[in-house]
């Protein structure tokens, strides 16, 4: 992407950028620029992670032993709850968008903000006003439901803080909406000229399907919030089957948001990845349009497969076949992506630069999570290891190998841009290794706990476990570990790190022709795109060029 | 919906045309009724889904409702859905005292159908219908036939909610309306609005055959 | 996208009143007709001919009074993709429900 020979703008160092055009708590939080907004949600988001990561390193040290020791049965219950209640609803699902996409969409379509910005401030405000909720909900107990609150058991029997928690995900799920929204506005009406579809970067692909999820889904699991709460409170049936309902009508309106909720944690990771590949291959896409493409497609049929979490539900054998079809059918979109990446380091002149450490491990262990999948599909294998820790190693290939690397990439990739600061290379290339080593000995050991039987959601287990359980638990404390050293030497780097020119990869994209960090107004001159993207200057100008073109 | 104001221009500082703001706001407001789509599709499929495992319990259910009620609710909705398109007409030629005009008529006609709603819910308590410890049916089917007065309260409810709250912006929209705030170039809320009204509207066209007309015939 | 500069106010497409009077007057007479119908005993098509007319009715809305029938064509893909989507919702539910009994084996 290359902008026309306008009067180059200076890319030395401004002096005032979006960081210091303003000071005050009052000037960030009312502020309506995307990128401090971006910032807002970097902490907030980071938060949730922490306290979601503390609850992990606690289930993990009740099962280094096979007794149950450290926790009564429902402390762990409530602990394993709120981990993936603040992982999935406060960490994964705004982690990606909210923060980089909400920084870099209007920066790479060449735009001064997004198309709704009062909209996007309210959207963080809702965010940590349903993060507070869950939090008061946590200080008064917690949730002891599992973070699917199946029905009859969260509307009838358990007395735990289901309502509080249920308002938190309400109200969260309202600003991930507008997230969404505004994003797909935006990329439809503020692009800057010569910008067509097909010159857009990957990651705004991606971003686009994932708000397609975000708007078509989410309202449905509000609604079931909503009637979970009448249910618990008003005693106005839809699930109990003491009140004419069937709690299997609850699993699937739950999972027709919630399964597609998983392709909003990974489609943004995907796009961050395409950019790096590209970047640190010095090449093209290869096959640009079917990647995009892609995109749309796993969002689309993401939304077909929901029966999959309900094989021995009691769900119809005939529908169940179906499901398993379809759910194998979006191995295809995903796998396009996986060897296009391939394709697209073959022959590339490869720089092992700390996001394409992180970018490697990303189709690593996303592809592992990926066919881990497709066996889950069939229903054979399902029922046999349904509600195992199999299942627990397969989601958190895709979510902690797939969605986390990916975040943790895009952050090392834009962190130059984002903060104008540059980050010390020894520390930052140990971290992706020692997260990507401390993973595998987590979650790997999983995969067979789970085929030998070992079931999920409980604090004690036979003492043959005992070998496996604790190769995860020090895993842990490696992957633990791994996650702390990027928050010190970012931290560090904002006050102490070198100052970072506009473009120190040496990357296309419109992001790296402003300023580091960026004008408030994001550009000086209004940028006109006459290219398509990723033209590095090593592309053989052949077949791919055409391709993209 | 939101319009960001810059200094006197009405034109947000990030739009470069008034052209692109419109079509800004007009895509943003309709994807949130495609939100709003979903939000009711989750009720709706539950009702689909209980409607097609119990039809007798249903269509017992539903002769308890008013229909001479529901036919007035519906004919009130539908006059207030002209007045609206009429107030936002009122904004594209640049008329205030239209606009305002309208705008009244549509909060009467809004007030109205909540009044009426009221009426219904009272006597459904009066009659034991609301689900709950004092529910009371009789029929073949009680159990089921709760079920359906919780689909009715749980739909009905929704939409008084969204009424309500369409009402109150309603209330709010005066004063600018009278001040000229919308204008030919720049009336990008008061349409929104519209689109709001009308998308109620359209709930309640289908909510009224499904609740309230169920096997009339036998 | 357009780049007119911002002076360039777009003249809205104003529709003359008797329109929105004689969409006013169809939905009106649309309600009575499903009122009417309701009171036929046409079998498994009163379900259908109510729906029907609720979709008529609402098309109707949905062009004139939502003036979707001036607008670009974005704004019906915005819309047909929420109903695909409802569509998919509906589709699979009923579909789980109504092939539990095909097996013929208990608790199948």
């Amino acid at each position: 992407m290359t902008t026309s020979p306008n009067p180059a703008p200076s890319l030395e160092a401004p002096r005032t950028h979006y960081l210091n055009a303003a000071y005050g708590l009052r000037s960030w939080l009312f502020t309506r620029d995307h990128k401090r907004i971006a910032l807002l949600y970097l902490v907030s988001v980071s938060v949730f992670f922490a306290l979601g990561g503390l609850m992990a390193v606690l289930i993990r040290m009740e099962l280094a032993t096979p007794d149950g020791d450290l926790f009564q049965p429902d402390i762990y219950n409530r602990l394993f709850t709120m981990h993936g209640v603040l992982m999935i609803f406060f960490f994964l699902i705004p982690g990606i968008p909210a923060v980089l996409g909400n920084f870099l969409i209007p920066l790479m379509i060449g735009a001064k903000d997004l198309a709704f910005p009062r909209i996007n401030l309210l959207s963080w405000y809702l965010y940590t006003a349903g993060g507070l909720f869950t939090l008061w909900a946590l200080l008064h107990g917690g949730v002891d439901t599992g973070w699917t609150f199946y029905t009859p058991l969260s509307t009838n029997y358990v007395n735990t803080s289901v309502l509080t928690v249920g308002v938190g995900i309400f109200i969260a799920g309202f600003s991930s909406i507008l997230t969404g929204l505004n994003f797909v506005i935006t990329i439809h009406r503020m692009r800057a000229p010569g910008l067509t579809w097909f010159r857009l970067p990957l990651f705004v692909w991606g971003h686009y399907a994932t708000s397609i999820i975000q708007i078509l889904g989410t309202p449905v699991i509000a609604i079931t919030i909503l009637m979970i709460a009448a249910e618990r409170t008003l005693h106005i049936g839809f699930f109990d089957p003491k009140l004419g309902g069937d709690p299997v009508l609850f699993q699937h309106l739950f999972w027709f948001y919630s399964h597609p909720a998983v392709y909003i944690m990974i489609l943004p990771a995907m796009g961050v990845v395409s950019e790096l590949v590209a970047t640190f291959a010095r090449k093209p896409i290869f096959g640009y349009r079917f990647v995009a493409f892609a995109s749309i497609g796993i969002a689309v049929l993401g939304f077909l497969v929901w029966g999959h979490h309900m094989f021995v539900a009691g769900e119809s054998i005939y529908a169940g076949v179906v499901f398993s079809v379809l759910s194998m059918l979006v191995a295809v979109p995903s796998a396009i992506k996986v060897f296009n990446w391939t394709a697209t380091l073959y022959k590339g002149s490869i720089s092992w630069d700390t996001p394409m450490l992180y970018a490697l491990g990303f189709i690593g262990l996303f592809t592992i999570g990926g066919l881990t999948g497709v066996m889950l599909a069939t229903l054979g294998i399902d029922a046999h290891v349904h509600d195992t820790y199999f299942i627990i190693a397969h989601f958190h290939y895709i979510m902690v190998g797939g969605a986390i690397m990916g975040y943790l990439g895009g952050l090392h990739f834009w962190w130059p841009k984002i903060t104008g600061r540059l980050y010390p290379v020894f520390w930052s290339k140990l971290s992706a290794l020692v997260i990507f080593i401390g993973f595998n000995v987590t979650f790997f050991p999983q995969f067979i706990l789970g085929y030998l039987g070992m079931p999920r959601r409980y604090h004690s287990y036979p003492p043959e476990f005992q070998v496996l359980n604790v190769m995860s638990s020090a895993g842990a404390t490696v992957l633990g570990l791994g996650y702390l050293m990027p928050l010190v030497y970012f931290v560090w780097s904002m006050r102490y790190g070198p100052r970072a020119t506009a473009n120190p990869w040496g990357a296309t994209g419109l992001e790296w022709q402003t300023t580091s960090p960026p004008p408030v107004e994001n550009f000086t001159v209004r940028p006109v795109v006459t290219a398509p993207p990723y033209t590095y200057a090593s592309a053989p100008a052949g077949k791919e060029a055409a391709d993209v073109g | 919906m939101s319009v960001e104001t810059h200094g006197a221009s009405d034109l947000a500082h990030h739009f470069d045309s008034y052209e692109q703001q419109k079509e800004s706001a007009t895509l943003g407001m309709w994807t949130f009724l495609v939100t709003e789509i979903l939000f009711f599709g989750g009720l709706f499929a539950a009702y689909s889904l209980y409607r097609s495992l119990y039809p007798e319990a249903f269509r017992a259910a539903s002769h308890t409702l008013d229909i001479r009620l529901g036919a007035l609710n519906t004919a009130v909705l539908i006059g207030s859905s002209l007045t609206m398109a009429l107030a936002v007409r009122g904004g594209q030629i640049g008329k205030p005292k239209v606009t305002f005009g309208m705008l009244l008529a549509t909060l009467a006609l809004g007030s109205t159908f909540l009044g009426v709603k009221a009426i219904e819910y009272a006597d459904k308590f009066h009659h034991h219908h609301v689900p709950g410890a004092l529910f009371h049916f009789e029929g073949p089917d009680a159990v089921h036939a709760q079920l359906f007065f919780s689909l009715y309260f749980g739909m009905t409810g929704l939409h008084a909610l969204h009424m309500i709250i369409g009402v109150a912006i309603l209330a709010g929209m005066l004063r600018p309306a009278l001040r000229g705030a919308w204008t030919p170039r720049n009336h990008n809320f008061l349409e929104g609005m519209g689109l709001y009204w009308h998308f109620v509207d359209l709930v309640w066209i289908f909510l009224f055959p499904l609740l309230y007309l169920i096997g009339r015939h036998h | 996208m357009t780049h007119t500069q911002n002076s360039a106010a777009p003249a809205p497409h104003v529709m003359p009143v008797s329109t929105y009077l004689l969409v006013f007057l169809a939905l009106m007479c649309g309600t009575a007709l499903t009122v009417a119908a309701a009171y036929v005993d046409l079998g498994w098509a009163n379900n259908a001919v109510a729906l029907a007319i609720a979709i008529a009715k609402s098309t109707l809305v949905v062009l004139y009074f939502m003036h979707v029938k001036e607008n670009t064509r974005l704004i019906p893909a915005v819309i047909f993709s929420g109903l695909f989507m409802l569509l998919i919702l509906f589709v699979n539910l009923l579909a789980d429900y109504g092939t539990r009994g095909w097996l013929g084996v208990e608790g199948r």
